[in-house]
């Protein structure tokens, strides 16, 4: 499963952050902002429109998120977690 | 002389949101210097304070960073100078980290980053003071032993918080002659998922966190970011923002205008025996300084609730909100603030523009800002459509006049956004675009703070952009003013000068979109600032544009000899036009390139000449 198909207010643990082509950096910033193997990550809230950007919440951190950026950040499968 | 005398240079470096300003500006108070770094338009915050053993610290505020490997051209700047290879940098004597004491998950990491630079280094743990309210616990000591480097406790908006941090850099000796020591690279152990792992024994070694976020924060958040409650919110604040600007601002505004008028008129007085002289000071420098000055009560306002808006923590909210309706038009959530202040005025606007980190989302934003329908353009709205569009109820409801400004506002939203989008699709470079946006905790804005960061713009404005203006608005002056009619002139005076012979020659490009001679003449000076235009025309038909009554005049007097079609084509050219030096003006120092100030004018011009074209040309097939 992927954070952006996570629902509002649902948690889960972040397994890897994938990149979307050969050195990603937006997939780099991610990972530096706290997106790494084993961190919880929960859907705060969403924006008004088609629910896009996602508000995440990492460590003690909220970042918006466009679903695009979500995509890269593959989650643990829920019995793992 | 001994080791305590030498000036000791410090770098602050930190996370963005961790305060880093703030403390900056306990540090320094009003001792500070604000430019660019050379050849970008990264800000260069300077400042210095004595410490109390009497040797002076020198400080230099980099940008905020979340990583070292820099994603941005501020984040650059910040690692070049921490590594000691910024040409014409001084390599830091000591370097200050600055981290929220209640964000440490996401903030230790970047200390950690920079600890691996081997530099001297103090970690200065900031707002400790909602720390403490929000229970969470941290052991000084446990984290020193476990970074293995000072560790001191500041609350950068209390007076004396950051007493101890002075201390500390008091107590520490200047390295000799800087060396630029080898980073210490951990190669392959040093991987991105190495670094959090540290942290996170850190944070179980030494901090206790009762809960991951403030109860604060996520209350707020609950409301302000609600579909339909959060966008109804942002249009109250927004609409109580344009409400202040405009009833506080233009009392002022007359205020100022008044004075440089009465003032001009008394240092005229002086010069009564020298007629060339007495024209260039009134008509040119008086004339231009108080179109100058008239913007800034409005730009001041803007830009105090920009500020309070953007301490608070409320703007990335509000960039959040809009995110995905700016993002289909080629822009970012970001952009939104910036536009909206430019349908004020397009310099707070653009100045705004430095919260957007993308360097392409933010080029974008300050070309289609001139687009959105700025309040110098009313006066020149209003004369046309009084005179030309009759006051009659459209489809029952509507009156008409009503109708044809809202349409001109609307042509502006709509050609901003197509402008983006066509940017969009222009530009080579074509990855994705990052929002990647951290929304910070709600704060209570630091007057303080603002009242800095107030001054900072008002002196950017009235330094960097009045050189500008003054040398262009004296060039207008001059060919307004030369050569002097002949003798038993019948004509304006304006009508023999350059000016005039311009604008006549101007007639054969501008005769196919119905402008006569007159706005061809009153084009040039208007250049100055759109609302200029009025009083030109005036000047063109001969009459003193003073007072009301004047407009009136003049608003029957073009009614008279103008056609519709004319009258609807420059409306038409009122609404791209670049017919302000100011904008461009800013547009130069914000981009820190001329050549954007071309394009900006350059498709501006283009679009103009393209609408006023079609909207003269359908008008006079119509009627």
């Amino acid at each position: 499963m992927r954070l952006s198909e996570l629902k509002k207010g649902a948690s889960a643990v972040v397994r890897e952050v994938e990149d979307a082509h050969a050195a990603d950096p937006i997939a780099r910033r991610l990972r530096e902002l706290g997106f790494v193997s084993g961190e919880p990550v929960r859907v705060v809230a969403s924006g008004p429109i088609g629910g896009d950007p996602l508000l995440v919440q990492i460590g003690y951190t909220r970042f918006a998120l466009r679903r695009a950026e979500a995509e890269r950040v593959l989650l643990m499968a829920e019995d793992a977690a | 002389m001994n080791a305590t005398a030498a000036t000791l240079r410090i770098a602050l470096v930190g996370n963005p949101n961790s305060g880093k300003t703030a403390l900056f500006n306990r540090l320094t108070g009003s001792q500070q210097k604000v430019a660019n770094y050379a050849g970008v338009t990264v800000e260069r915050k300077e400042g210095r304070f004595v410490a109390p053993s009497g040797r002076v610290m020198q400080l230099l505020d980099l940008p905020g960073a979340y990583s070292l490997d820099a994603a941005s051209p501020d984040e650059a700047i910040t690692r070049d100078i921490c590594e000691g290879r910024y040409p014409g940098e001084a390599v830091p004597d000591l370097i200050v980290c600055v981290a929220d004491a209640t964000n440490l998950r996401l903030h230790l990491r970047f200390v950690l980053e920079v600890k691996r630079l081997g530099r001297p280094l103090v970690l200065a743990l900031n707002m400790m003071d909602a720390a403490r309210k929000r229970g969470i616990r941290i052991d000084v000591g446990a984290l020193e032993k476990a970074l293995g480097i000072p560790v001191v406790e500041t609350v950068a908006v209390q007076r004396g918080g950051a007493a101890a941090l002075i201390e500390r850099l008091d107590a520490s000796v200047a390295p000799g002659p800087a060396s630029v020591s080898a980073p210490v690279d951990s190669g392959a152990a040093a991987t991105e998922a190495n670094l959090h792992e540290q942290v996170r024994s850190m944070l179980a070694a030494a901090v206790t966190m009762p809960r991951a976020t403030s109860a604060i924060d996520d209350a707020v958040d609950r409301v302000v970011l609600h579909p339909v409650g959060g966008l109804a919110i942002l249009a109250v604040v927004m609409f109580l923002i344009f409400q202040a600007v405009f009833t506080w601002a233009a009392p002022v505004q007359d205020v100022i205008t008044n004075g440089v008028t009465d003032l001009g008129v008394w240092v005229g007085g002086l010069l009564q025996s020298m007629p060339l002289l007495h024209s260039l000071v009134t008509d040119g420098l008086f004339a231009g300084l108080g179109t100058v000055l008239a913007f800034l009560p409005q730009i001041l306002i803007l830009f105090l609730f920009i500020l309070m808006l953007e301490e608070s923590g409320y703007l990335p909210r509000a960039a959040f909100l809009l995110d995905r309706m700016m993002f289909a038009a080629g822009l970012t959530g970001r952009s939104f603030i910036p536009l909206l202040s430019s349908f004020a005025c397009a310099i707070p606007g653009i100045m705004a523009t430095r919260s957007i980190q993308d360097p392409r989302d933010r080029l974008t934003t300050i070309l289609v800002a001139p687009l959105m329908t700025c309040s110098a353009r009313l006066p020149v709205y209003t004369l046309l459509i009084a005179a030309f569009i009759p006051r009659r109820t459209v489809l029952g409801l509507f009156n008409l006049q009503g109708v044809v400004l809202f349409v001109l506002y609307f042509a502006g939203v709509v050609s901003a956004l197509a402008v983006a989008w066509v940017i969009k699709r222009m530009r080579s470079d074509k990855s994705e675009h990052a929002l990647l946006m951290e929304l910070p905790s709600y704060r209570l804005p630091n007057p303080r703070d603002v009242a800095i960061g107030l001054w900072e713009r008002a002196k950017i404005f009235l330094r960097r952009v009045t050189g500008i203006i003054l040398s262009l608005t004296v060039l207008l002056w001059f060919l307004s003013s030369f050569p002097a009619p002949p003798e038993g002139a019948t004509q304006p005076a304006i009508d023999y000068s350059f000016a005039g012979v311009i604008g006549h020659w101007m007639t054969h490009v501008f005769a196919p979109i119905g402008f006569n001679w007159q706005i061809c003449v009153a084009l040039i000076p208007g250049l100055a600032a759109r609302e200029v235009a009025v009083a030109s025309l005036a000047t063109v038909y001969a009459m003193s544009a003073a007072d009301d009554a004047a407009t009136a005049q003049l608003g029957a007097t073009i009614a008279s000899q103008w056609s519709l079609a004319t009258a609807l084509s420059l409306l038409a050219w009122y609404v791209f036009a670049p017919q302000c030096m100011s904008t461009l003006a800013v547009i130069r120092r914000e981009t820190n390139s001329w050549r954007n100030v071309w394009i900006s004018a350059g498709y501006l011009f283009g679009l103009a000449y393209l609408a006023s074209l079609l909207t003269y040309q359908i008008a006079r097939a119509l009627t």
